[in-house]
């Protein structure tokens, strides 16, 4: 059989949890009775309020506005009121203001008929990606306009769509993959539009077969000049810099984006928001949720208004299982533990996950036998073990010279590390000390 | 609704199921068949041999446990340590010389550094080599196995011995290893002689009845490294459960092999590529060190690149020590030769960093 193509340095293969949800079919959840809206829901600047407490707002409608190039527009999800603006928390530990919303009980929700958009211009696609407050959805939320700027004098040469979902227990992509694969499909052909690339690939993980298969039926029947990649199942393949070395073989250089290698990379996700942005000009106000883990009572994919608290997705279903070990915001390997269950949905939540105990995630530490498993399994090829001692000798300027930023705290290292050491823990530290 | 109390930590929120307990006692299991085997072949003195090694080395741990305040006895190497001691011992050895072994290697290359994890050399071959030198006599006395025959055949010298001082006497001209030994009326098993047959009639390919007696473990030797066929067995427990990695391993025995070939009929006059490296491969410490003792994380490099080199260094410090040096042993020596040059090896061989770019200087200059 075929090798199938993968990133070459590093990764690790940890269980995938799949098959826990992945074959329940994305849900809507009702209008909560209470929507949080935080301001600074992406990466960069939080977005500035444009409405106050007491005003009465619609679906759709913007309620935050973009501060500066790097930063992205907030919109209402529903009909209502706003009841407040104040500071929470986010799972992240972000602290940000928010609108409190109380959404109309009697008609909610707003209508987006779909029109036509062929005739637009790229430019003009752009702006209503920027005006419809997209951003990327996989978790970096990375504002998607800035992305799409293609500067003058640079060509794009592939446009990368990112099906790979590798992190355990996640399915919101693979659903949206299958039960709206024209709509995602379309979705890349107006990125395909604004951004002129010399091919289309989709690189989706061999777990998701009938993802794979659904694309490449889809495409054909289109006629889109797309191609779907299977790729080999690794961790942490979903980071862009391991996508592009495994699909178009290219390596990122340290501190550069895919532009620098003549290409631009797109979660699917955000594929399906921009189709939603651009044909039916509906704001960035919903996403789909992996609700998962084994405390968790019923497994689901979600449909949620963004600000929906994280309680009404687990009363939604089912609630809980027995007492969790651990709630997650994210997927298992990057994702943020989090204790209150009143923290919001946001652009970048793509899953809440409820952990049972995991005996040798909390075993004690002990000290570090140089076994060099967190140098195999690093997918940058920096050396975790070297650098975690530097830092907890606070090294700061020796473990920057060893390439310390070069880390994306994907956390293979400390998945991988018999001692139980907290290496993530470390080079996150590291590096907002090191900054300084 | 009830809020649970639930863990807020750093991610990542999964882990391997493996801790440095679990891949202690994976090693030790992976030794316990060469160990039995010696036990065995070589009677119940080896199993004492074997305990006091291991009780020994637990009690030292222990004591310094007690003083340090700590507690490090779960974490398994204490008790690997006095096992690879042990298992490094001629079953007649006295009883205080294992004691000894397991003291130096517990306390003065372990402890004395900082415990686990700063070793700069192999605690278990420190302590077997410090005895060495220190009471060569007792340590060169071995009896034949069980299978052999000759029972209580005691102040018969290890195979490899035998050889080297043949091969000193210059008795030996001209002759393979297989031959040396053959000269010597050294024995071998009726087992091992209908297998060379069988070789030699069905494949037409020649093969020592010493070698096939070497890699079942029918040979005189140390208590635990006799049996190659038990040693590699326990190699392949560690693969599967990938506690160990093929680059340390493969590169020591490929240079050794390759070197031994080349280079090892020399000595008693055979010339170039006449050297019996299978024979060799299989006989005194080769097979455990290379899959045991080599391959110590502690001591041993981090990167992939380095543990090449490393394994490389060992099997040239082997070849050159076994057949050029003057003792018949030479894989600890080789071995702890290399734990010294880690620190160095992981200082200069880096791992390739992704995306790292090549700067081109000449094209450079042609630029400016």
């Amino acid at each position: 059989m075929e090798r199938l193509p993968t990133f070459s340095k590093g990764g690790v293969h940890p269980d995938d949890k799949k098959a826990l949800s992945n074959n329940q079919a994305i849900q809507r959840l009702p209008v909560p009775s209470e929507l949080v809206l935080p301001l600074s829901q992406h990466l960069g600047a939080p977005a500035s309020p444009l409405k106050q407490k007491g005003d009465m707002v619609v679906a759709g409608e913007k309620i935050g506005k973009a501060s500066s190039f790097i930063s992205a527009d907030v919109h209402c999800p529903v009909n209502g009121t706003i009841t407040d603006l104040r500071k929470v928390v986010l799972a992240n530990s972000v602290v940000t203001d928010a609108f409190v919303i109380t959404p109309d009980a009697s008609n909610p929700l707003g209508e987006w008929p779909e029109q036509p958009y062929d005739a637009l211009s790229p430019e003009e696609l752009l702006a209503i990606v920027k005006d419809m407050g997209v951003v990327g959805t996989g978790g970096a939320t990375f504002p998607t306009h800035v992305k799409l700027s293609v500067p003058k004098g640079r060509t794009v040469d592939a446009l990368v769509v990112n099906g790979v979902e590798c992190e355990p227990y996640l399915t919101a992509d693979h659903r949206l993959m299958l039960e709206e694969t024209e709509r995602v499909l379309r979705g890349i052909m107006i990125v395909a539009k604004i951004t002129g690339p010399k091919r289309i690939i989709i690189g989706v993980e061999n777990n998701k077969k009938d993802a794979i298969a659904m694309l490449r039926q889809e495409i054909a029947r289109l006629g889109f000049p797309i191609t779907v990649m299977a790729l080999r199942v690794k961790y942490p393949q979903g980071d862009e810099k391991q996508l592009l070395k495994a699909t178009i073989k290219r390596e990122i250089p340290s501190g550069k984006l895919p532009l620098d290698v003549g290409a631009v990379v797109l979660n699917v996700g955000t594929s399906f928001a921009i189709y939603e942005a651009v044909a039916m000009r509906k704001p960035l106000i919903d996403r789909v949720v992996t609700i998962s883990g084994e405390a968790m009572k019923e497994k689901k994919n979600l449909r949620v208004l963004l600000g929906s608290k994280v309680a009404d997705l687990i009363a939604f279903a089912g609630g809980l299982d027995h007492e969790p070990d651990k709630f997650i915001s994210g997927g298992p390997m990057m994702g943020f533990a989090f204790h209150d269950d009143q923290i919001p949905v946001i652009k970048g939540t793509s899953g809440i996950l409820a952990l049972d105990k995991e005996p040798s995630a909390k075993a004690p530490t002990t000290p570090c036998i140089s076994c060099g498993r967190c140098v195999a399994a690093c997918p940058m090829g920096l050396q975790p073990t070297k650098l975690y001692r530097l830092i907890e000798h606070r090294d700061y300027e020796r473990a920057m010279a060893m390439n310390l930023m070069d880390c994306k705290e994907c956390g293979c290292c400390s998945y991988s590390c018999p001692a139980h050491l907290p290496l993530v823990h470390g080079m996150k530290l590291g590096k907002r000390l090191g900054r300084k | 609704m009830d809020v649970p109390k639930t863990i807020v930590s750093s991610s990542p929120h999964l882990h391997a199921r493996s801790s440095t307990a679990s891949i202690m006692w994976d090693v030790s299991i992976a030794l316990a068949p060469a160990a039995l085997w010696g036990v065995y072949v070589f009677g119940l003195r080896a199993l004492a041999v074997l305990l006091v090694s291991i009780a020994s080395s637990v009690l030292v741990e222990y004591l310094l446990n007690r003083f340090s305040k700590e507690s490090t006895l779960a974490d398994g190497s204490a008790f690997l340590t006095g096992l690879l001691i042990g298992m490094n011992m001629p079953p007649d050895a006295a009883f205080a010389v294992p004691v000894i072994a397991s003291a130096f290697a517990m306390f003065v290359v372990k402890w004395t550094f900082g415990g686990l994890g700063a070793n700069w050399i192999n605690p278990a071959l420190a302590g077997r080599v410090f005895v060495f030198f220190s009471f060569t006599g007792l340590m060169n006395t071995y009896r034949l196995p069980r299978t052999l025959g000759s029972v209580d055949a005691l102040g018969s010298a290890s195979m490899l011995t035998e050889m080297k001082l043949a091969i000193g006497e210059g008795t030996v001209e001209q002759l393979s290893s297989a031959g040396i030994l053959a000269s010597l009326d050294y024995p071998f098993t009726s087992f091992a002689g209908s297998v060379s047959s069988w070789f030699q009639e069905v494949l037409g390919i020649t093969l020592s009845p010493y070698t096939v007696d070497a890699f079942f473990g029918n040979i005189s030797g140390c208590i635990g490294e006799v049996s190659a066929f038990l040693l590699l067995a326990g190699a392949a427990y560690l693969f599967i459960r990938k506690v160990i990695t093929w680059q340390i391993p493969v590169t020591f025995l490929a240079t050794f092999s390759l070197l031994a070939w080349i280079f090892g009929g020399v000595r008693n006059g055979l010339g170039l590529f006449q050297g019996d490296f299978v024979l060799q491969l299989f006989s005194g410490g080769m097979i455990l060190g290379a899959f045991f003792m080599a391959t110590d994380m502690v001591t041993s490099p981090t990167t992939s690149k380095g543990m090449l080199i490393f394994g490389a260094g060992i099997g040239f410090f082997a070849f050159l020590l076994r057949y050029f040096g003057s003792l018949p042993e030479s894989v600890s020596l080789a071995i702890i030769v290399m734990n010294i040059f880690v620190p160095t090896i992981d200082r200069y061989i880096l791992p390739k960093r992704f995306g790292e770019v090549i700067v081109e200087p000449k094209k450079k200059e042609a630029k400016a």
